[in-house]
């Protein structure tokens, strides 16, 4: 009973929060517009610097999808239709759902232990101190670098993956090019392109949201931030995963 | 200043490789455009009832070996008819002129190409050529359709003597 009652309230209190918080960052997001050196440095941090773990792994995960498609349309005589599966995946979902995963790995657990660790060596205190307010020139910067930088990343997550299927589909399992690009031409619409950027976008958002919050919100200490950090990774995963079923359920 | 300038240069790259990943996604992928390396061989055009879902880049095949791709399908707006136009490749340049054309379907759900049939004649296809002979796509609904059809005549009486089979199409 009591059990139940505490995760409850802790749980309603943990979404006040974060939505609380995401209100405060989006009101000072005016503010932090008129510094776009910050937001730069962000989208460098988030973005340039998460890009050769998202070609790779993109790479990576066209080549299953060519294998693995190949093997599963094989058996009803349809290889040619792998360009359209190979596609269909990559730019709906898998671009999207693994795209957001890598990005909170590698841009979301830097952004929670970077401002944990600001907040536990007294940064955010000394600049408050100093009347800047840290929602605007560390968080909201911050936010808005990974809001920015998730989509194009999914973009080149999605371009690389379909070449790595492209690679194995056509160079090593002898899918007839001309095949694979034209059904593909033929069964992608730009619907299915604007629900893989939609999605980014979202999860671009939620991801940067809760590392911003996980690093505020840190308790100021060596086991607080790394706490926090965990918590990025887990919460991040988790709600890409919950809104993907959801806007999954909105597009079809 | 000159770590910034690193900096910069960096996200610039960044945001310009992201543009054009998604301007590639989105112009490429839908719908037609994408070119495979510097078009070569002749152009050879045939007309056809119904092409049934062939599309630009489908395969033009020859005894079962590719010779070239499909380059547009338009129709002729004075005769009703499906026009492809065939790219074949350059080395497959002694194609009898009387052979036929036909839309086959790769296996029972894959994609439709077209395959060629060689005739017999002296002169050959050339750039500019018109294939004559030319047989449809099966559409598999009519096909089902003229079964049944078929089917209840001959089990409405007479006799089953294939009299009301479909004629073949040209």
């Amino acid at each position: 009973m009591s059990l139940s009652d505490g995760l409850i309230v802790s749980g309603l209190r943990s979404i006040g929060a974060v939505s609380i918080f995401l209100g405060r960052t989006l009101a000072q997001i005016p503010g932090s517009l008129l510094r776009p050196r910050l937001i730069v440095h962000q989208i460098y941090n988030a973005g340039a610097r998460s890009l050769i773990i998202i070609m790779l792994c993109g790479l990576f995960v066209g080549m299953v999808l060519g294998l693995q498609g190949f093997d599963l349309l094989q058996r009803f005589g349809s290889e040619d239709a792998l360009g359209v599966a190979a596609a269909l995946g990559l730019l709906k979902e898998l671009g999207p759902v693994v795209g957001a995963l890598l990005f909170a790995g590698r841009a979301g657990t830097a952004l929670t232990s970077e401002i944990g660790l600001m907040k536990a060596t007294d940064q955010l205190t000394a600049m408050r101190m100093m009347a800047v307010d840290p929602m605007r020139f560390v968080v909201a910067p911050r936010f808005l670098g990974g809001l920015i930088a998730l989509p194009l990343l999914v973009a080149v997550f999605n371009v690389v993956g379909l070449f790595g299927a492209q690679l194995i589909g056509v160079q090593l399992m002898g899918v007839d090019p001309g095949a694979f690009w034209s059904q593909m031409q033929g069964a992608v619409e730009l619907d299915d392109v604007t629900e893989g950027v939609v999605k980014s976008i979202v999860f671009g958002a939620a991801c940067s949201l809760i590392a911003v919050y996980q690093g505020y919100h840190a308790a100021p200490t060596a086991e607080g931030v790394g706490l926090a950090t965990t918590r990025t990774v887990v919460n991040s995963s988790v709600l890409t995963l919950l809104l993907d079923y959801i806007l999954t359920a909105r597009f079809l | 200043m000159r770590p910034n300038r690193a900096l910069e240069i960096g996200t610039g790259l960044f945001v310009l490789l992201g543009f054009a990943a998604l301007f590639f996604l989105s112009t490429q992928l839908p719908g037609s455009g994408l070119k495979l390396g510097k078009p070569e061989g002749f152009l050879v055009t045939a007309a056809f009832d119904n092409v049934g879902d062939l599309k630009t880049g489908s395969p033009v095949s020859m005894a079962g070996v590719n010779i070239g791709r499909v380059e547009a399908v338009t129709v002729d707006p004075v005769a009703y008819k499906a026009v492809v136009t065939l790219r074949i490749q350059p080395q497959f340049s002694s194609i009898p002129e009387d052979s036929d054309a036909s839309i086959q379907t790769a296996g029972l759900l894959g994609g439709k190409y077209v395959g060629i049939g060689p005739g017999g004649s002296d002169v050959y296809l050339k750039e500019g050529s018109t294939i004559e002979f030319t047989q449809s796509a099966i559409v598999l609904e009519n096909l089902i359709n003229k079964f049944f059809a078929s089917f209840a005549s001959r089990g409405g009486g007479n006799n089953g003597s294939g009299a009301d089979e479909p004629a073949p199409q040209d």
